[in-house]
């Protein structure tokens, strides 16, 4: 079941050529965050956490868990679940479109398999994790929660509520992400508000803390075995990886502007020219 | 005219308390959430009694409406408390995306509401929370009228598949309607018939306006007196029955002019059936220090404020 790591770079290389192509083909969407945190979720959903359409319940029975509180990642979100297996790759056309399941920002009203939870008011998601990684405890249940933040994102003060709920709570099967791409839609994070020493933030709050670069497989790979050692003890773990906005396409990478805004068909066929098709395109 | 008895006044939190250690002891999916007010939303005994299933949150509502949409995925059923205006007001935007758009099985526990909250004033003293709970597509709105009433619409809460808000208050008010009486969801309670007007009353209101009942009696007003426990789903049947017999219909609640039980059935009457009506409310305003019963004077909202609206409507 679990990946190699070549089958994670082919699997990594067709989700950013989907996630280019949904957002150029539904005229809006955000490919920046996408881009940045493609190999991270690639190496989750292929390799690390136990997430398979089979059986698969929106109460996370038998299986480990996956909360996107970046909801508005939908377009790496949305390719890794299909590839998955949890609904057809074809289905990634309807993206954004009237009537699709695939809605702009992950919603649990359209039936759409492998979504736990509604996301796109940020700042969400790791208070929604904790409350499952607690119910799996109380259950006796061994299995995982991960959650994936932006370091923008990461400016909401529930956030950090969430942060010390965990830590005193000692969820220890709570795994959160952090796309720490330095960039947000006004900006870089330096500039807009700050930003600082995010894992000097989450070790204060109690947390345990991995730093790791974000777009290596190795090191992708590595980070989440520790992570999970890590969940032996009473903390919850921070994954924080270092990432480029946009990272895969030249004209994308490493700025702001491409955190919500869709390409041009032009653009978008010379972004085709920098990833290759290794899955076949939707 | 049935009479009704108060056994002696009781606040209705403690309702809530009691339904709650009710509905934990029928069913261990039953959680409790508080952000550091357990004794004041009456949760202590249910604590003491399941501690794995009790939650502490300390002073951060925001981070417990998304710990209970967690649980309620995963199978729970949590019941959040704090202070009407900390689970409304300051947490609307968690509530509607992980509670009402999110479809979690999440009961807001809403503890102090209104004016009657008394000494600590306007901030704590929400008369907004029903107009933001309404506007939430599929929330329930329940809003009991006493102690017993309040242990059962918890009970109903947590057999209930879907969110809930329960508003319930702090002082001690009359205690009058049957405790063994289950608590239907979307069923008004027609307390008294009558044959001139319709008092649509909602929360400890429904008492005031059946001593307003009493006294119009005597001046020949027959006043039909109708208990809205649930404000949404509105018991649109009921309403419609009783202002097509009496003509006239007087609303009162503990609630601002806007997005309250006035309106929801100002509504529904203008479409349906249109009706003179005349409402008691909090109008436009913010609350203030006072005791409760001096503020219940002060915003016009007790049974002689209630009678008086009665006869003014009826004449």
């Amino acid at each position: 079941m679990k990946k190699s790591k070549q089958e994670l770079q082919a699997i990594a290389s067709q989700v950013r050529r989907d996630i280019v192509r949904m957002v150029t083909e539904a005229k809006s969407g955000h490919p920046g965050g996408s881009l940045s945190s493609t190999d991270i979720l690639t190496a989750l959903y292929f390799n690390v956490a136990d997430i398979r359409p089979e059986g698969w319940t929106r109460d996370g029975k038998g299986q480990d868990q996956f909360i996107l509180s970046a909801g508005h990642l939908t377009p790496v979100y949305y390719s890794i679940l299909a590839h998955a297996g949890f609904f057809p790759v074809s289905e990634l056309a309807t993206f954004r479109k009237m009537g699709t399941r695939l809605q702009g920002h992950p919603s649990v009203r359209k039936g759409l398999p492998g979504v736990t939870q509604a996301s796109g008011s940020l700042g969400q998601g790791v208070s929604v994790a904790a409350g499952l990684a607690l119910a799996k405890k109380v259950n006796g249940d061994a299995h995982k929660v991960y959650v994936l933040c932006g370091d923008g994102e990461s400016e909401e003060g529930q956030i950090w509520e969430g942060a010390e709920f965990a830590a005193h709570h000692k969820l220890s099967n709570l795994i959160g992400i952090t796309d720490w791409n330095g960039q947000q839609i006004d900006g870089t994070v330096e500039s807009v508000c700050g930003g600082g020493d995010l894992e000097a933030k989450w070790k204060a709050f109690g947390w345990n803390t991995i730093v790791a670069d974000g777009h290596d497989f190795d090191a992708i790979l590595d980070a989440f075995a520790q992570a999970d050692k890590l969940s032996a003890g009473d903390k919850p773990t921070m994954i924080l990886f270092k990432t480029d906005m946009g990272h895969g396409v030249d004209f994308m990478a490493g700025t702001c502007k491409w955190h919500g805004k869709a390409p041009s068909v032009e653009q978008c066929e010379a972004a085709m020219t920098q990833l290759e098709e290794t899955l076949g395109d939707f | 005219m049935k009479k009704y008895i108060d056994t002696g006044k009781k606040d209705t939190r403690s309702g809530f308390g009691a339904g709650l250690l009710a509905a934990g002891k029928a069913d261990e999916r039953v959680f409790a959430l508080t952000a550091d007010l357990k004794g004041s939303v009456k949760m202590d005994a249910f604590a003491a009694e399941f501690p794995e299933r009790f939650v502490q949150c300390g002073i951060a509502e925001a981070n417990m409406v998304g710990a209970a949409a967690g649980l309620a995925i995963a199978g729970k059923i949590p019941f959040i408390g704090s202070f009407a205006e900390f689970v409304t007001g300051r947490v609307y935007d968690q509530i509607r995306q992980e509670v009402s758009y999110g479809k979690t099985n999440v009961k807001i526990a809403s503890s102090h509401a209104g004016i009657t909250l008394g000494e600590d004033g306007a901030t704590h003293q929400t008369m907004e929370d029903i107009a933001l709970m309404r506007a939430l597509p599929e929330m329930v709105v329940i809003n009991p009228c006493d102690y017993n009433q309040t242990v059962q619409a918890t009970i109903a809460a947590a057999k209930y598949d879907g969110p809930v808000y329960l508003r319930f208050g702090r002082p001690s008010v009359p205690n009058f309607t049957n405790p063994d009486e289950p608590f239907v969801i979307g069923k008004a309670y027609v307390m008294n018939e009558g044959k001139d007007l319709t008092i649509f009353a909602t929360g400890h209101l429904v008492w005031e306006a059946l001593q307003a009942a009493e006294q119009i009696e005597a001046q020949g007003v027959s006043a039909e007196v109708i208990d809205v426990a649930t404000i949404k789903p509105l018991d649109e049947a009921t309403v419609l029955a009783s202002v097509k017999k009496t003509g006239k219909a007087l609303i009162a609640e503990e609630h601002n002019a806007v997005g309250g039980l006035g309106e929801a059935i100002a509504y529904l009457l203008a479409e349906k059936q249109p009706t003179r009506l005349s409402f008691l409310n909090g109008k436009d305003l913010f609350g203030q220090t006072g005791t409760p019963a001096e503020l219940m004077a002060l915003y016009g909202l007790d049974a002689a404020h209630i009678a008086e609206a009665a006869l003014k409507l009826v004449k």
